[in-house]
């Protein structure tokens, strides 16, 4: 268990609107990009392979295919950077860690889909 | 030496500065510390501040710890008051687990004793030294020890992985040199770290966040204090020259 005051700490670090995702979705990462002194919002879009980590540790790892070639971005879930995470497809797995589709290419990539649950149907019409 | 505060390792964690960067902090509650004891040239010999901070329960705590923070009303006592000696201050308050003293040499500090300290005591300080024991590894071999590199892990190595390797010369000069780095134990020293940067002072829950790793286990005590390297001066100097 963890310290009552490290979880006081945390909490103010936590972001308010917590993000609702899972591992197998394939989702759009909204990441705030400072530029000079100018702001402006990148969409990094790929399926969750993996969260690891609790409270403002906690991270989670977006997998997409550019040009060929593999991408993995982790990104902190609390982290003030990402501006929205938009929840696209939800796919279908088993397990929590999704590593084993970093050996794999083509058509073996893609995850079956997953129906919403009700929960998460209530979210996206929310947002 | 300006008085620091006595504390304990909460533990650490991470949180997000306004940039959006994620930043490594430490949680220190840091006091509220009693002042116990004000040690002065006349009676002592020398100037101190004594602080006691975590309340030992009086079951477990002596009859003289009791008494060096309250009037037991001893009968020694009684009679020496009879006589006419008069009687040390008492801070009145629960006996400490921990006690430190601060030298105050020609300083003025402004406390007495019975005062309490918290983490407020650092309001506008931003940079402090963190004085703590660190985590006890018992008898460690000399990788972890002294950051040797040991031995290879093939081509041939047999058993001696994690050795030391050769601790010398041979008949010239038939023997081995005073403080050699060997395997010994490790840890549980006291170990100051200076020049922390105060993230962050929460008053109302009495703890303060400093950026950076501090000594010793979460749940071990620690002193914080006002840092002394002479950076702090400088930037200080900096600051009031600005103004």
């Amino acid at each position: 268990m963890q310290h009552k005051l490290l979880d006081l700490v945390e909490k103010a670090s936590l972001r308010e609107d917590a993000l609702k995702f899972e591992v197998g979705d394939t989702v759009d990462v909204h990441c705030r990009i400072l530029e000079g002194d100018k702001e402006r919002i990148q969409i990094f879009n790929g399926v969750v392979i993996a969260k690891r980590g609790s409270g403002t540790r906690e991270m989670f790892t977006v997998r997409r295919i550019v040009a060929g070639e593999g991408v993995e971005r982790s990104f902190p879930i609390n982290s003030p950077k990402i501006a929205k995470l938009v929840v696209k497809r939800h796919g279908r797995v088993r397990r929590a860690k999704l590593y084993y589709l970093r050996g794999r290419t083509g058509k073996s990539v893609r995850l079956a889909e997953r129906r919403a649950r009700k929960d998460e149907v209530e979210a996206t019409e929310k947002s | 030496m300006p008085v620091g505060l006595l504390g304990r390792k909460v533990g650490m964690t991470q949180v997000f500065d306004e940039g959006g960067q994620a930043v490594p902090v430490t949680v220190i509650e840091t006091g509220p510390c009693v002042v116990t004891q004000v040690r002065t040239k006349d009676r002592d010999g020398y100037e101190a501040v004594q602080l006691g901070f975590a309340d030992k329960p009086r079951r477990l705590a002596t009859r003289p710890e009791r008494g060096h923070v309250a009037d037991l009303g001893g009968k020694r006592q009684r009679s020496r008051q009879a006589a006419g000696v008069e009687a040390a201050v008492k801070a009145d308050c629960e006996p400490k687990r921990l006690y430190h003293e601060f030298r105050t040499d020609g300083e003025e500090h402004g406390l007495a004793v019975g005062q309490e300290l918290t983490v407020a005591h650092f309001d506008g300080v931003a940079f402090v030294d963190v004085i703590g024991t660190t985590k006890g590894r018992g008898f460690a071999g000399a990788m972890k020890r002294h950051n040797f590199s040991g031995q290879g892990a093939a081509h041939g190595t047999k058993k001696v992985h994690r050795k030391v390797g050769s601790i010398g010369s041979s008949a010239d000069p038939s023997r081995v040199f005073p403080g050699l780095k060997m395997a010994g134990r490790y840890g549980h020293v006291q170990r100051t770290v200076r020049y922390l940067k105060v993230y962050r002072i929460d008053a109302e829950n009495g703890i303060m966040l400093v950026k950076g790793a501090i000594p010793g286990p979460n749940g071990g005590y620690v002193t914080v204090r006002r840092t002394n390297k002479n950076r702090f001066k400088q930037q200080q100097a900096a600051q009031t020259k600005k103004k």
